[in-house]
Order: C-alpha cells, then sequence, then structure tokens
C-alpha cells in the first residue's frame, strides 16, 4: 500500500465467509451438499436494495478486487483501477459485491477444500462447475445479502461470460450486463491454448491424478508452464515488443539455455508466482468452465435465440489488440443482441495491451465505462 | 433539437425500432425513445458521441458505414432507417441507400444542397471550392467526400426505383420558406427526404 491511501481507494477491507448448507445441484449431475463463497462488499446498500453490483471475476480472480487487506500490501485488489470512489463503478453511489467462484482457490469451497464424505481435500473429486453453477450460486448470494435485482452485473473476461449467463438464467433479477473482453463461446484456438496449460499440469509428476495434497507436493512445473502460455495470450505482440522487446538479460548471448532474454525471464517469473499461489485443479476446473460456456449451444447454435431469454440492457467492451477474445467475438455478441431486439451499446476501443487491456484503464476505455455506469446510477437513484 | 430532427421527429409513429446511421449525440434516438416510445439502435465511431449516447441511455454502436456496412442487420429489421447530414460523408452513398432499405422499411435521409445559390455564385465568383455554413470545410480536409445536389439525389432514387414519398427544403435557418419550395435546388439548402421501397397503399 501507499504511504497514505489514495483519496479514491475503498481503503482497508476485511473479506467475509457465507456458509451455504443447502445443496446445489451442478450441471455436471452432481451436488455440493454445502459449500462456502468468501466475498468482499464495498460502498453501502441502498434502503430499497436498488444500487447492487455484482462484480464477476476472470480465470484467476478472486474476491479481493479493490482496497487493500492491510497498510502491509503492496498491491490493491484486481479490478481497483475500475472499482473505488469517483470511478467507473462508482462506491460512493453502488454496493459493490466481488466473490471467490465455487471451485476457486482463495477461500470459496474449491478443489483443495474438505470433502465432508471423506475428510480430505476434494482434489479431482470436487465436480467440474460451469458458468451456470457460478451464476446459481452468485444468485443464492444474492439471496442471503438481500439483494433481489442487481442494477448490474459487470465482468471481464470469464467474468463477462458470467454477466452474459446471468442475463439468460435470471432476467428478472439484473437491469444490465456489462461484457467486458469476453465471447459468447471459445474458438478453437482458445480450446487448445486451454489444452496446453491442462496438459503440462496433468503430466506434472508431482500431479497425482489430482491428489498432490495427500503427497504434501504441487504440480508446480506444470502450474507455472500453463500460466506461462496463459499469459502469452494476454498481452500482445506489440505489448511484449515494447515492454521487453529483444532485450538480453546479459550483455551476449551464452549460447545456453537459460532465461537469456528479458522475456524470458518475466514469464518464468510470472509462473514461478502464480504457481505458489494458485491451486492446480481449481486452473484445470477454470479452463474447463472456459470451455464449455456457450449459451447458443441449446439453441441449436443460435445465440439470438439464447439471449431471446434476455430482458436486461447489454454494454459489450472490447479492445482493438485482444487476441485472445477478438472484437470480432464481441461483435459476434452484439450482432445476436441485435437480432433478439436486446438493447445494447459496444465500444471497440483502442489499446495496445491485448486481453489485459480490461484491467487497464485508458482514458476512453474509463470515459465509455464512466458515462454507463454513471447512468446506471441515476436510474437507480444512487 | 435542431431543426432537421425536429422535422424527422413528426415522422416517427409510436412504437417505432429505429436505426440512426450516424447517430451522433443521440439527441434524436433519446427524444423518440422519450417522447415516441421508439426503440432502437444508432451507429457512430467518433468516440465522444459514443460515450454521450451511453450516458443518456442511447444504445449505440461502434460501426464504420464504410468499412462494415450494415450486413449485421436483418432484411426488414426496422421501421425506419435514418441518416442525418451523413450521407454525404461515406464513400458509397448509393450502396448505403440500398442497405438502408434492406434493413428499414422506409429511409429518411438528410444532407445539404451542392446546388444552392449561394455555394454556385461563390464558385463562379471566386473559382474556389464553395464553403458554407453547412458546408464549413476545406477541398482537402472535408469529410463530404459525396457531395450532390437535390437533382443528383432524386436522379439516383428514380434510377435505383427508390420512391420518394416526402420531401422537405429548408434553408440554412432550417426554414421552410415558399421561395425554397418554388426553387428547391436553387434556394434550398438542407433536403430531408423520405424514401421507401414499397408500393404505395
Amino acid at each position: 500500500m501507499p504511504d497514505s491511501l489514495p483519496a479514491d481507494s475503498v481503503g482497508i477491507v476485511t473479506p467475509q465467509t457465507y456458509h451455504f448448507d443447502e445443496p446445489i445441484d451442478l450441471a455436471c449431475g452432481q451436488t455440493l451438499p454445502s459449500y462456502d463463497l468468501v466475498v468482499e462488499t464495498y460502498g453501502q446498500l441502498n434502503a430499497d436494495a436498488s444500487n447492487a453490483v455484482l462484480i464477476c471475476h476472470a480465470l484467476s480472480g478472486h474476491h479481493h478486487a479493490a482496497g487493500y487487506h492491510s497498510k502491509e500490501d503492496r498491491k490493491p485488489g484486481w479490478w481497483d483501477s475500475c472499482i473505488g470512489p469517483g470511478k467507473p463503478i462508482d462506491t460512493n453511489r453502488f454496493f459493490v459485491v466481488a466473490l471467490n467462484n465455487l471451485g476457486g482457490c482463495h477461500g470459496s469451497t474449491g478443489p483443495n477444500s474438505l470433502n465432508p464424505a471423506t475428510g480430505k481435500q476434494y482434489g479431482p473429486d470436487f465436480p467440474v462447475v460451469t458458468v451456470s453453477d457460478w451464476v446459481k450460486s452468485q444468485a443464492l448470494l444474492a439471496d442471503r445479502l438481500g439483494i433481489d435485482t442487481w442494477a448490474a452485473v459487470v465482468g471481464g473476461s470469464l467474468g463477462g461470460m458470467q454477466a452474459l449467463q446471468w442475463s439468460l438464467d435470471y432476467p428478472d433479477r439484473l437491469k444490465h450486463a456489462v461484457v467486458i473482453a469476453s465471447t459468447p463461446r471459445l474458438t478453437a484456438q482458445n480450446i487448445a491454448f486451454n489444452e496446453v496449460a491442462r496438459q503440462s499440469i496433468t503430466t506434472d509428476r508431482e500431479f497425482h491424478g489430482g491428489r498432490y495434497y495427500d503427497h504434501n507436493v504441487v504440480p508446480r512445473r506444470g502450474l507455472m508452464l500453463a500460466r506461462m502460455v496463459g499469459h502469452i495470450t494476454y498481452l500482445s505482440d506489440a505489448s511484449m515488443g515494447e515492454k521487453f522487446g529483444r532485450e538480453l538479460r546479459n550483455q551476449a548471448y551464452t549460447f545456453g539455455y537459460d532465461a537469456e532474454f528479458q522475456v524470458e525471464s518475466y514469464l518464468r517469473y510470472q509462473g514461478e508466482r502464480f504457481s505458489e499461489t494458485f491451486d492446480a485443479n481449481t486452473y484445470l476446473l477454470m479452463t474447463r468452465a472456459l470451455d464449455y460456456f456457450d449459451p447458443a449451444y441449446d439453441h441449436g447454435g443460435d445465440l439470438s435465440k439464447a439471449l431471446a431469454e434476455a430482458s436486461c440492457e447489454f454494454l459489450v467492451v472490447s479492445f482493438s489488440t485482444d487476441w485472445r477474445f477478438a472484437p470480432e467475438r464481441s461483435e459476434e455478441l452484439v450482432n445476436a443482441m441485435i437480432g433478439a431486439r436486446r438493447k445494447v451499446s459496444y465500444a471497440e476501443i483502442d489499446a495496445p495491451w491485448g486481453h489485459d487491456a480490461f484491467l487497464i484503464p485508458t482514458p476512453r476505455y474509463t470515459d465509455v465505462f464512466h458515462a454507463y455506469m454513471d447512468r446506471i446510477a441515476r436510474e437507480v437513484g444512487a | 433539437m435542431r431543426p432537421d430532427l425536429d422535422i424527422i421527429q413528426q415522422w416517427i409513429r409510436p412504437g417505432y425500432h429505429v436505426l440512426d446511421l450516424g447517430c451522433g449525440d443521440g439527441t434524436l434516438l433519446d427524444y423518440l425513445q422519450r417522447e415516441r416510445g421508439a426503440s432502437g439502435f444508432g451507429l457512430e465511431i467518433n468516440p465522444d458521441h459514443i460515450t454521450t449516447c451511453m450516458g443518456r441511455g442511447v444504445a449505440v454502436i461502434e460501426q464504420n458505414l464504410d468499412t462494415q456496412g450494415l450486413g449485421n442487420f436483418d432484411d426488414g429489421s426496422f421501421d425506419v432507417v435514418l441518416m442525418t447530414q451523413a450521407l454525404q460523408a461515406v464513400r458509397r452513398p448509393d450502396k448505403v441507400l440500398d442497405e438502408m432499405l434492406r434493413v428499414g422499411r422506409e429511409g429518411i435521409v438528410t444532407f445539404p444542397n451542392f446546388a444552392h445559390w449561394r455555394l454556385r455564385w461563390g464558385l463562379a465568383l471566386s473559382g474556389r471550392m464553395p464553403e458554407s455554413d453547412a458546408l464549413p470545410y476545406k477541398w482537402y480536409n472535408t469529410p463530404n467526400i459525396r457531395l450532390c445536389t437535390f437533382k443528383d439525389f432524386e436522379a439516383l432514387c428514380r434510377q435505383k426505383g427508390i420512391r420518394i414519398t416526402s420531401r422537405r427544403v429548408v434553408d440554412g435557418q432550417h426554414q421552410n420558406s415558399w421561395l425554397a419550395r418554388l426553387w428547391p435546388n436553387l434556394l434550398g439548402e438542407i433536403a430531408i427526404y423520405r424514401i421507401t421501397r414499397e408500393n404505395e397503399q
């Protein structure tokens, strides 16, 4: 944390755990008898509970979206650039809810939680959850928090998929869905990258079929490789070029295979750090949830038909250099919304940072986000 | 409201599904939504305009007519397609007109008249490309790359079998003067056309 708290920060925040005792039926056919969801909230819920905004996280995200947990925190929450007093998701006006999704590894029930049936960690026995399952658990959380209708459900990437799924599964329970840097379904290339990530984890000798907890080891190499390949897809060629170019760590080639280029050492560092904090089974589960997401599937591949069930308004935002979920994917989504006569606004933001751009507050992105959220705030009297 | 928009809004029936090509800051759509119960979308490429639209609750799509066309809109999916002061700025106005009347039952088009007497006079006297309040650019930086006269537009409509169901000609102050009615191609500065491919009922 900086020496003094920035004026536009939500400040020091403390996560809360909500325990659910009612079993939840999942898309895979299995049932979780009980589970925990870890949640952070920012701002105040107004008297008629009309100003609540749900933040849905992406692959490696969690409930800590804004502010600091303590003065010792080096970095704020993952979306601190967009959540806070006076920021696009203005905590002076909105009551913001961020959670760690089911299957996560930051406190909500997931593969590294204890399985009440065995007394051991779930590991590979934890069911594969889907975007729809997450939305269902988020709706139960909303019930618990006394929120009947969200002013908006907001998310980037995999989070955007949850916002979209909300509009289909609970059309009456949200006014707006904000879908940023997302896609209505993964392409073969997207799935291919996920498969490389999964293979690198599952073929790690320390993986032990997902029961590495029992062996007191972690498939660190596999998780590291998975993160490295994932990280490449989050950046653009140009942004990597600008950040690293062909810069060497030392003056000259060493004619060996150590990390000689800066980009190599960066990726290794990112991968290593990630492997220390993230659970391999959760990574498998999250990538599978991404692969399976396809709301048009049940409607013969017709996304417009799927969207006919939605009644909220949509904001869709894409970024020019995002090749993971390219602007064309957002346009596909927008066109289906137009076909279904849903009210949608769309902007393609010119930004050099690839998929990661949704986390970086470029002026136009901030303007668009601000204008749209400001209008929602006025609409709900926040 | 801009006077040409004021004329247009009178032609929009309650509940119409409207597509506004080059919707600017969304003034017209905003008004139509609130006062006419209309729905629909605006297409725009200017970032500031897009932001303003979003802030006022107008559904705006960032889409470039020249490069992306209207291929993402289904046939006959709108009651009316509007294009105010933008026809002269697209690369192929003829194709845009075709597309307007493919996705909409009716089109409303406004553009500045290049045969207005002041422009004719300016060109005749100075021998330089004319400028006016409606066309305030230099020849080399103007976005208005396809200027035409009312007669040109009407000839194109005839050639394409597009029916003009109404025409309002106004002067610079958007007054519908009797002189402009008498000699539109000479005295009218801006025309507002309603066009359709549907047969007369």
